[in-house]
């Protein structure tokens, strides 16, 4: 990978942030896509927009992308921004968008070729090629790859141009999960080459997996900010224990929450259609206790659950929504 | 890599070759098939030599006298035999010898049947001795120029112009809007002017083969003439092609989908197949439609390429047509890209 290209402008200072969204508004008809949005992101970092469908990712990475106009705030890419200093952005941003059709008629290499000519400088074709390992398919038409072979095209041509900042909207959308993981040791390549990243996904692990810092959005608003530990520790606690009691219905009223809730080690609890959600710091301390008190309310279990918090109890927890029921 | 290779100017335009060649159902709607029209149209309206018609007569005497005539065919039969005959359409008139000279039989509404007794009659006269009083001579004119093959080929010409450069330029920009092409294009740096211009080139590479084609096969096969200056005639179609990419620009500036870019480009040439005088002239539409047919682009696009290639006119004598065709071209591409929707 040919290193990050040295110019003279003083927008190429390491102190500049890649991203700097204030204020940033975009309404489509009644709808406020994106409400009052700020944003920084750093030189090098893997930064993800997470939220459900309909969150107004997609919108914030497009007017990032210099696609879609804001109503109303400010954005700069670079030190630059799109009013003054289009042609030098698109020549070095690189852009992977949501559905794109390649023309199926075309060979992988002829498409790279074509992508390659528009921008002044740029990794030679063979290399894009290679990185996006590609290089079975370079005379099969585009119409016969597969679903993970079209995205990492569609990253290889995000590539040739040599970016500084690349923007990635679901880039592992409709993929299984071997072209999803395929997908991500691509972007590990591709961040420790030190390329600035911005992706989009609705997928809690991916940005878990890939992010080094990740904002949660949700009706146009970014509801939470930080790496994804600190976002997990907000939760209050490292695992999440669910249960249901048996003689479901009115039994649940039973449940003494607050109880539980009181319970050492239990951070908090919530309940959702009778399933009761505690996040707690250690399962092998708590899972005992909440027996226990299960056992003194003459409750029996008919269900019982344990997993590692996750970005998705962040969710859950700010919103009371999970991230896939939209 | 060489110059040429890393220009998104050659990158585009080969582009629109290699999806050209690898359609190939748009090769032979843009190759073969005017071809195959012209074929068609010509074998069904050749120009057939003059008929010899059929009389029947009843005496063989008779039948010796018509038969010197080249332009009937005379046979012997009883009156019976040619009454039937007739009847049933085999003879188109039967002269009867009579005593007191000759009768002739025959349907007066059939214009052959009327025919056939000027030209019996003839025969007969000249048979029994009559000397014409006026010396006459005939010239036989059969004229390449004014045949319906010679009409019909530029007007296949224009036709074609027209289709290939709509369905070409309008088909490609909305298949690539509606895949979200358009929008990965111009997220790029890829100067806008140079995707518009790519198409362009294309055409203008694609025109020569197909109007080469075309007009090759309609002069070798057909003899079609050429009586105006070809250089002009190559402008013709040029500024045909580009007047009619412009419209094809124009239709598909906004539309999102195939279908929506369907409808609209059948209803942009339904009008002019119909109107424009592909097949037959335009000027027998109604005195009061004619300034709305004339102010078409494929009726001046047609009126020009026949001017040229029929009656041998250059384009200062079809300064109107000309400038029918230009306005179109400036005026809808510059609407084009005032409303042309790049997502």
């Amino acid at each position: 990978m040919t290193a990050t290209p040295s110019t003279t402008s003083p927008a190429a200072d390491r102190q500049t942030p890649s991203l700097l969204l204030r204020g940033l508004r975009k309404a489509f008809g009644d709808v406020a896509a994106v409400d009052g949005i700020d944003l920084d992101v750093a030189r090098g970092e893997c930064f993800g927009l997470l939220g459900p469908n309909g969150a107004g990712k997609t919108t914030t990475i497009e007017i990032c992308e210099g696609l879609t106009e804001p109503d109303a705030g400010t954005v700069e890419l670079l030190g630059f921004n799109w009013r003054s200093h289009a042609g030098e952005l698109r020549q070095r941003i690189g852009i992977q968008l949501q559905e794109t059709q390649f023309p199926d008629k075309l060979t992988v290499e002829e498409t790279l070729r074509l992508f390659r000519s528009f921008y002044r400088r740029g990794i030679p074709v063979e290399e894009s090629i290679r990185t996006a390992q590609l290089e079975e398919k370079r005379n099969a038409r585009v119409g016969g790859l597969s679903g993970g072979q079209k995205q990492r095209l569609a990253m290889a041509c995000a590539l040739v141009g040599d970016p500084e900042l690349l923007f990635l909207d679901e880039p592992t959308t409709g993929l299984d999960p071997q072209a999803r993981r395929h997908l991500w040791d691509l972007v590990d390549q591709l961040k420790q080459a030190g390329r600035t990243i911005i992706l989009t996904t609705h997928y809690m692990e991916e940005a878990e997996r890939l992010c080094g810092r990740v904002a949660i959005m949700d009706h146009g608003h970014i509801i939470a900010l930080g790496t994804p530990q600190q976002l997990i520790a907000s939760v209050g606690g490292e695992h999440i224990v669910e249960f249901a009691v048996a003689g479901a219905g009115s039994s649940h009223a039973r449940v003494d929450a607050a109880l539980l809730a009181a319970l050492p080690g239990v951070q908090s609890h919530r309940v959702d259609a009778g399933l009761h959600q505690l996040s707690v710091g250690e399962l092998h301390t708590a899972v005992p206790r909440i027996f226990d008190a299960l056992a003194h309310q003459g409750l029996h279990l008919s269900e019982l659950r344990t997993h590692s918090a996750s970005l998705e109890d962040v969710f859950v927890g700010l919103t009371g929504r999970t991230l896939r029921d939209e | 890599m060489s110059r040429l290779e890393t220009s998104s100017l050659f990158q585009l335009t080969s582009m629109r070759f290699r999806l050209f060649l690898r359609e190939p159902e748009a090769i032979f709607w843009t190759f073969i098939f005017p071809i195959l029209l012209a074929v068609g149209l010509g074998i069904a309206f050749r120009n057939r030599p003059a008929d010899v018609l059929q009389v029947g007569a009843t005496t063989p005497q008779l039948t010796q006298a018509l038969a010197r005539d080249k332009g009937l065919s005379a046979s012997t039969m009883d009156q019976a035999a040619g009454t039937h005959a007739l009847a049933t359409g085999a003879i188109l008139l039967l002269a009867i010898e009579t005593p007191t000279g000759v009768s002739y039989q025959f349907d007066d509404t059939n214009p052959d049947a009327r025919n056939a007794r000027l030209i019996a009659d003839r025969a007969v006269q000249a048979a029994a001795g009559q000397q014409p009083s006026v010396l006459v001579e005939n010239q036989l004119v059969h004229e390449t120029g004014a045949r319906y093959i010679d009409f019909v080929v530029p007007g296949l010409l224009g036709m074609n112009l027209m289709g290939s450069a709509m369905w070409g330029l309008g088909f490609s920009i909305v298949e690539a809007r509606q895949k979200k092409l358009l929008k990965r294009l111009v997220a790029s740096p890829m100067p806008r002017w140079q995707y518009l211009a790519s198409f362009l080139l294309s055409r203008l590479v694609m025109l020569v083969i197909e109007v080469a084609a075309f007009l090759g096969f309609a002069r070798l096969v057909f003899g079609v003439p050429f009586r105006g200056s070809l250089a002009q005639l190559a402008l013709l179609c040029v500024l045909t092609s580009l007047a009619f990419s412009a419209l094809g620009l124009l239709v598909s500036s906004r539309a999102k989908t195939m279908e929506a870019a369907s409808g609209l480009m059948n209803l942009t040439m339904l009008p002019m197949w119909i109107l424009s005088g592909v097949f037959f002239s335009a000027s027998r539409f109604p005195a009061v439609v004619q300034p709305f047919v004339r102010a078409l682009p494929l009726t001046a696009a047609i009126d020009a390429l026949r001017g040229n290639m029929l009656q041998g006119l250059s384009l200062p004598q079809m300064t109107a047509k000309v400038g029918i065709l230009s306005a179109w071209l400036v005026v809808a591409f510059a609407v084009s890209l005032r409303i042309f929707r790049w997502r």
